[in-house]
């Protein structure tokens, strides 16, 4: 069982990303994903999921490699398995039978139910790709990022001192 | 056959009967998609003569081959073609945004609304399950309001929604179908036709799969457009967006203000690209597919209009601001807002408040018909009554909504020298009396005054030619354009992508077949190209249009630009006029008349509609014989 993996393993996961201040709702991501992983272009098949709530409020949304995975915990069948390398939710189909007991407990809405096959689908970091996922090359705007938790943090950090710094420049008004 | 869905949906809502017919391969090929094949299937499935609002007339909703698939975007778009309300003739607005990859999913290349239904109702599409259902309870509210409800109802945030509003309804002539808040179906009023149907909205959800022909060749395609539009040929869409146009314009002196009286406008550095976008611009979207991404969505920051927010282009921007004599994007944005919650052209609204402005400063409309409203250039707040006003037909609106033309017509006395328009449409934002390629490609536009049926304003505001002579060779040149955007809109992928395509039909035609499977050479797609625009030409003919309409509106040919500058002084003669159209015929091998001639339409393949102008074509003969 992965759900007890150590706190040094998930350190080290990447997952997928999306800044929301880029993202705009283009859905390139569902494309590729969903041609790449079923050879057919479907929202419904792309295991990353674009919403606009509003015109100003974009997201494109993929598993969050949460640890422990509630996913893993609430599925009644064993089918679903956290690696402990990757952090990535391994599926066995043979096990699945599309209860979706999975969906239910996933607060982000990163899982889904295949159309026809009826096993659920989660993002699998295109694992089968060297350079990472294709989503995140494929993305136009470059809001999808392939990141560990660690660097995201860095990455708010780095932002929000961008703003306050041009915010301090402008109020002693210095442009940068 | 793949990247099309094969099939037709045909509904009929007098009876409530839906059947599907599959999509034929060589209609297909031959026209296209999106304009192309809905309007090759009204002018087959239409009678000559009937009044726009009639039920007889249909409603063709099209997507494109290339709706669905990733071909950057082109997985968005759809077309809704009928016979206008405006121009009596062909009337066909795309739109882009997520409806029309909704549509494709669900299996459709094109839904035919036929008939009239007793009630107001909405079209549900669940992939293979149609159901006409009650709208009684949407009748009357905004196209916001619809979209929302119609989710909320269905219990699907996905499905995807085009309605009308309250001006459709009303069967405001102007009237527009949006989809996704934010994105119209504009020109032409097809929004009354729907209205007239007692169709409210159509709500697709679409779950079925697009598959490419072939997949590793498309994705090569799809990364060098991707790299593309991040360049230069995508700069202006990505960074202040069309806005841009404000201050080009104003400096060529091709920027209309009140109503055509002026080419230039005085406040035009406070409704500038370059303000807009620092001021207001919160965010820039895309459409489904899109690797440009050019929706610039406005937040108005504080005043009376504060927290409006709405997508803004230039061509809206004009027609509520210079046109109106508005120097105040507060207002114009709210202006923008309105159009989009009634559900009229967001162009042709202010073309219309602008006309009315000239009127009752020339005293031939009085402020007690106006109901004490002082509707002078300029007063932005009486601009936006007016607009609610006609939206809603409401006191003098009612007789405004009928658009210019007709509102001109019943006004009486000078009135139709100050209705800005062509073939009934509203005149859009490029001053064409110093723009003369442009001119051209206005008059004979199928649809009425618009610069995207041509573009021709590209080689004028680009100084390739003498903007301001009429002469030989821009037949030539508009032909050319006319022809790519006929493919531009039929294929439907986004204008704004037009300079990402550095082989033209070489590159449009490589995706074609990328994602359908069928062989398309860049030649016949120029082919299909002019085929449609011959199609477009046959339609209006069938309907009685003549040379006479190929014409231009009053004041492009009586005022000359008055503005001190480049273009003082110019304006299109009679002479100019003729010219460019005589040239424009001979190109397009047309008679003199502006018909296509047989061996034009069998050159390509247009045989089967010979039959539309044989009589035509062969009189003149028959009297050169006699003399």
């Amino acid at each position: 069982m992965a759900t007890g993996s150590s706190k040094a393993e998930s350190a080290k996961w990447k997952m997928v990303s999306c800044d929301p201040d880029k993202c705009t709702g283009c859905t390139v991501c569902e494309y590729i994903c969903s041609l790449t992983k079923d050879n057919a272009f479907s929202a419904q098949k792309s295991r990353i999921r674009t919403m606009r709530l509003h015109p100003l409020v974009n997201i494109s949304i993929a598993c969050r490699l949460c640890s422990p995975a509630p996913c893993v915990t609430a599925c009644p069948r064993d089918a679903l398995k956290q690696s402990e390398q990757t952090g990535v939710i391994m599926i066995d189909d043979d096990k699945c039978d599309g209860c979706s007991w999975c969906i239910e407990a996933c607060d982000y809405g990163a899982i889904t139910l295949h159309p026809e096959l009826k096993k659920v689908r989660i993002c699998d970091l295109c694992q089968d790709e060297k350079d990472g996922p294709r989503c995140v090359k494929w993305c136009p705007e470059e809001a999808l990022d392939f990141v560990t938790k660690d660097i995201l943090s860095q990455k708010a950090r780095i932002a929000v001192t961008k703003k306050l710094f041009k915010e301090a420049m402008a109020a002693a008004g210095i442009t940068v | 056959m793949l990247g099309y869905a094969g099939r037709i949906l045909h509904v009929d809502l007098t009876s409530g009967k839906t059947w599907t017919e599959p999509l034929k391969e060589e209609l297909a090929k031959k026209y296209i998609g999106g304009i192309g094949l809905g309007m090759r299937l009204l002018l087959d499935h239409s009678k000559p003569g009937v009044d726009p609002f009639d039920p007889e007339n249909p409603l063709v909703l099209a997507t494109g081959p290339l709706s669905g698939s990733m071909v950057p975007t082109g997985g968005n778009g759809h077309a809704f073609v009928s016979k206008s309300p405006q121009t009596f003739a062909m009337g066909e607005a795309k739109s882009h945004g997520h409806f029309g990859t909704a549509m494709k999913r669900a299996g459709y290349d094109a839904i035919i609304f036929y008939g009239k239904s007793e009630k107001p109702v909405y079209l549900w599409v669940d992939d293979d399950a149609i159901q006409i259902m009650d709208a009684k309870h949407l009748w009357g509210k905004s196209t916001f309001e619809t979209e929302d409800a119609i989710r909320n109802e269905l219990k699907d945030f996905y499905v995807r929604v085009a309605s009308i509003g309250p001006a459709g309804e009303k069967l405001v002539r102007i009237a527009c179908i949006m989809n996704d808040r934010s994105r119209a179906a504009g020109r032409c009023g097809l929004g009354a036709v729907m209205g007239s149907k007692n169709l409210k909205a159509i709500a697709i959800r679409g779950s079925k799969d697009v598959k490419p022909a072939n997949q590793e060749r498309l994705l090569e395609l799809v990364k060098i457009q991707h790299e593309r539009m991040k360049g230069p040929a995508a700069r202006k869409y990505r960074t202040l967006g069309t806005p841009e146009n404000v201050l080009v314009l104003q400096k060529l002196g091709a920027m209309p203000t009140n109503n055509f009286t002026r080419a230039t406008f005085d406040a035009a550095d406070k409704i500038s690209g370059e303000y807009l976008n620092e001021r207001f611009v919160a965010k820039i979207i895309g459409c489904s597919s899109c690797a440009m991404r050019c929706e610039h969505v406005a937040v108005v920051p504080e005043g009376p209009y504060k927290g409006t927010t709405t997508r803004i282009e230039y061509e809206p921007l004009w027609a509520m601001g210079p046109n109106c004599g508005v120097g105040n994007l507060d207002a114009i944005l709210k202006g923008m807002d309105l159009s989009n919650v009634y559900g009229v052209d967001a162009i042709s609204i202010g073309g219309i408040v602008g006309f009315a402005m000239d009127l009752y400063e020339h005293g031939l409309v009085s402020k007690e018909e106006l109901g004490g409203l002082e509707l002078n250039f300029g007063n932005h707040e009486a601009m936006l009554e007016m607009i609610k006003r006609i939206s809603l037909r409401e006191g003098f609106g009612d007789v405004l909504a009928e658009g210019v033309k007709l509102a001109a017509e019943k006004i009486g006395k000078d009135a139709p020298n100050y209705a800005v328009h062509i073939k009934g449409v509203e005149m859009t934002g490029y001053d064409i009396r110093g723009l003369k390629t442009a001119a051209l490609g206005y008059a004979v536009s199928f649809r009425g005054a618009d610069h995207n049926r041509h573009g021709a304003y590209g080689p004028d505001v680009g100084g390739k030619v003498n903007r301001f002579k009429a002469e030989k060779g821009r037949g030539k040149l508009v032909r050319e354009t006319e022809d790519l955007y006929a493919i531009i809109d039929s294929l439907i992928v986004c204008k704004f992508s037009r300079g990402t395509y550095f082989e033209g039909y070489k590159d449009l035609a490589a995706l074609y077949s990328a994602v359908t499977g069928i062989e398309m050479t860049p030649e016949e797609l120029q082919i299909a190209g002019e085929r449609i625009n011959n199609l477009g030409r046959l339609f209006n003919i069938r309907e009685g249009l003549t040379r006479k309409d190929d014409s231009m509106p009053w004041k492009i040919m009586n005022v000359p630009i008055p503005d001190e500058g480049v273009a003082k002084g110019s304006f299109v003669s009679q002479e100019d006029l003729d010219l460019l159209l005589d040239d424009y015929y001979e190109v397009r091998g047309w008679t003199k008349d502006g018909v296509p001639t047989v061996e034009k339409l069998n050159e390509i393949g247009m045989e089967d509609l010979v039959y539309l102008v044989k009589e035509k074509t062969e009189k003149p003969r028959r009297k050169a014989k006699e003399e």
